[in-house]
């Protein structure tokens, strides 16, 4: 394993727009958050219509921008050590870019509101709220930024499979386990991208598959299917791609937190083998979705339960492990970047509790589609992967040098962690007291919780916008290179 | 009641997650000490303690399992079948007495919706999916006599939130209902 920190690497021309589009795209979510949150809690007076609407954008743009900026990420670091083709990383950018457009057109203009998870067939089954023209708009434009995913994979794969010694065995660790052999390890991001490119290739498959079926349908309605299998497809897909982000994400923490603590991530057999039954579990673990779906074979609620609490485990375990044993006395400084790497894995470990007890039956049956569910994924989404995801702006903006984490950027710092926090807990209390989700008009008993979500979520939207903006305007001014071992 | 057994332990979980961060940040800064090798050490030594308490773990979450589907209801339940639609329920029936098991067989006939039961006091008894093409099997025997509501679970348009009915429990009296 080569570890090139001293010398100073390039930033590609994509990953820097990569990084500053992630930047942008979440700021803009995130205030559609607030939205929600303060029309939810009776201090906005957006109406049932247009708070579906930006239910819509905010959930299937959150689950597209943190895929991109992991695409970033795994780009720029994967790029160390392969030569990947420039013109896959644009064309999934303007794929991406075109998509996007045509789901906010679909959504803001069509009125298509049938949430990410667009379960069929609410996609053509309105009643009239909105057209076919402005549901086809939507699949076509998730379609597209699905095809410009697999652009981007299938570049990887190529990569690895022609550039890498030893193809894909040798990037999945295969070698390094056979052999016995420590030289024979791959890098973290080989590894993890390695992962990533093969969860997402299946993924993105069954999405476009159900996708297109759902398209085909809404033309010609005789051409219907069951509403339990496209269920499957949808939350096969959806649960492997936000997955996958983190997946892709994590990434940053291997690679930016060893130049601040001198130690290399170690890529040891456990780690190795975490990686691989990830792979595995992170598509077959889907059936949790389902819990209550009784029509449902048995089994597979079984088999749902047992792989959530095992795949809680793997990756999860190595990274928390492997974060805390090489931060611990490591004489590290502490600055806006490397705080937000340590507060991601902080994010991930607390999301994965509730997220675990919520995929046992017993709980799920008194949990499923209350607040509880936003609870545990926004734990581990706004305080786990767009933490790497920040951090990783931060640290490109910044050339890879340490920062100061003086009295702003340590507050700014602070502010976003304890009011994301706060933001998390509101939804987990409001989702054990039976609020449930998705709903655009709430109880006057359930207000309460709204009202201190909606004073965290401003929090959190403004610590964000403190750290993503100065971010962005460097990566464009001067984030050309990284001069990583003046991390230290 | 598992609504707060899971809210206790996610808090208690992540307070006691707070407290290690919190610790291994403090410490980061102190002199680097020791080198990586002993970091390895600490490393696996940790992985193999987290591994060996998942196992139980997992295992004794299995025994949570009944899995509600595929519970006998036990004697003689009373069969109660519901249809969900944008944006409305209908109940073969809305009065029931307590102690008598149930068996509600539900169903949607447009696109997915989700049947759940709220009980007096606004929290969640019990819950499943209303799907069209399928009938799902939930069983039940209602304890406290009140007045519940069925909210919708699965987002399902622009009216999912108020996609409501009521229905009442009376106290068990020597002729069944
Ligand atoms: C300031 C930050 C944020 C705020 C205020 C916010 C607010 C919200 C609210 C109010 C909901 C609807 C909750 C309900 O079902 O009642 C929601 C749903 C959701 N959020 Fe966020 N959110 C934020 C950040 C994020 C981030 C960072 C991500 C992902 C990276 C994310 C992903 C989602 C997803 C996937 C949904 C589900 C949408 C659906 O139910 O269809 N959110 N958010
Ligand atoms: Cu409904
Ligand atoms: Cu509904």
């Amino acid at each position: 394993m080569t570890q090139t920190w001293n010398t100073s690497e390039p930033v590609t021309p994509e990953v820097r727009t990569y990084a500053a589009v992630t930047g942008v795209v979440l700021l803009l979510l995130m205030f559609f958050g607030v939205l929600l949150r303060m029309t939810q809690g009776q201090w906005l007076g957006i109406g049932p219509d247009l708070f579906y609407q930006i239910m819509t954008a905010h959930g299937i743009g959150m689950v597209a921008i943190v895929t991109l900026g992991g695409m970033a990420v795994i780009w720029h670091f994967m790029g160390r050590y392969l030569a990947l083709h420039r013109a896959a990383a644009i064309a999934n950018l303007v794929l991406f870019l075109v998509g996007v457009v045509m789901v906010l057109a679909s959504i803001f203009l069509g009125g298509y509101a049938a949430a990410w998870t667009m379960l069929y067939p609410l996609s053509s089954h309105s009643l009239q709220v909105w057209s076919d023209l402005a549901a086809s708009g939507y699949l076509v434009g998730v379609l597209l930024v699905g095809v410009g995913m697999l652009v981007f994979y299938l570049e990887i794969a190529r990569a690895i499979a022609t550039q890498y010694e030893g193809g894909f065995k040798a990037a999945l660790g295969w070698k390094r386990l056979r052999t016995g052999n420590k030289e024979d390890a791959p890098p973290p991001p080989i590894i993890a991208g390695a992962v990533c490119t093969i969860g997402n290739l299946v993924g993105t498959l069954f999405g476009a598959v159900i996708l297109v079926m759902m398209l085909i349908h809404v033309f010609l309605p005789q051409f219907a299917f069951s509403a339990l299998l496209a269920k499957n497809f949808i939350f096969l897909f959806g649960h492997v791609v936000i997955n996958v982000a983190i997946y892709m994400a994590v990434v940053a923490v291997y690679e930016i937190l060893p130049r601040y603590t001198g130690r290399p991530w170690g890529v040891y057999p456990a780690f190795i083998l975490a990686w691989n039954a990830t792979l595995l579990m992170v598509l077959t673990v889907y059936p949790h979705h389902l819990l209550m779906d009784f029509a449902m074979p048995d089994w597979m609620a079984f088999w749902g339960q047992i792989i959530s609490y095992a795949s809680a485990l793997p990756v999860f375990a190595v990274t928390l492990v492997g974060t805390l044993a090489n931060v611990h006395r490591s004489g590290m400084r502490w600055d806006l970047a490397s705080g937000l790497l340590v507060l991601s894995i902080f994010g991930w470990s607390a999301g994965i509790v509730p997220a675990v007890l919520d995929g046992t039956i017993a709980i799920n049956q008194v949990m499923h589609n209350t607040q509880w569910v936003p609870g545990h994924f926004h734990t581990y989404l706004l305080l786990g992967v767009v933490p790497m995801l920040l951090a990783f702006m931060t640290w490109i903006g910044n050339q890879g040098r340490a920062g100061q984490f003086g009295a702003v950027r340590g507050g700014t710092f602070w502010l976003y962690a304890v009011a994301g926090l706060g933001f998390t807990m509101a939804f987990l209390f409001a989702g054990s007291a039976g609020v449930p989700r998705r709903y655009a008009v709430h109880l006057a008993q359930w207000v309460g919780y709204d009202r201190v979500a909606s004073v965290f979520a401003l929090l959190v939207l403004l610590a964000a916008a403190l750290i993503i903006l100065p971010a962005v305007v460097r990566i464009a001014t001067r984030g050309r290179t990284v001069a990583a071992a003046a991390a230290r | 009641m598992y609504q707060s057994l899971a809210l206790t332990v996610t808090v208690l979980g992540i307070a006691l997650i707070v407290v290690v961060f919190l610790y291994f940040a403090s410490s980061a800064r102190e002199a680097p000490g020791d080198g990586p090798s002993r970091a390895a050490r600490w490393r696996n030594g940790i992985f193999w303690v987290m591994l060996l308490s998942f196992i139980p773990i997992t295992v004794y979450s299995l025994t949570l399992v009944p899995f509600p589907a595929s519970v006998p209801a036990g004697g003689n339940p009373l069969v109660v079948d519901v249809v969900g639609r944008q944006w409305s329920w209908s109940m073969s029936r809305n009065r029931f007495a307590a102690g008598r098991p149930i068996e509600f067989h539900v169903r949607a006939s447009d696109v997915n919706h989700g049947f759940a039961i709220y009980g007096p006091e606004m929290q969640v008894i019990t819950q499943t999916q209303a799907m069209p093409g399928y009938t799902n099997v939930l069983r039940h025997t209602f304890t406290a006599p009140g007045t519940y509501q069925i909210l919708c679970l699965e987002y399902c348009g622009l009216i999912h939130h108020a996609m409501k009915t009521t229905f009442t429990v009376v106290a068990a009296t020597g002729t069944q209902l």
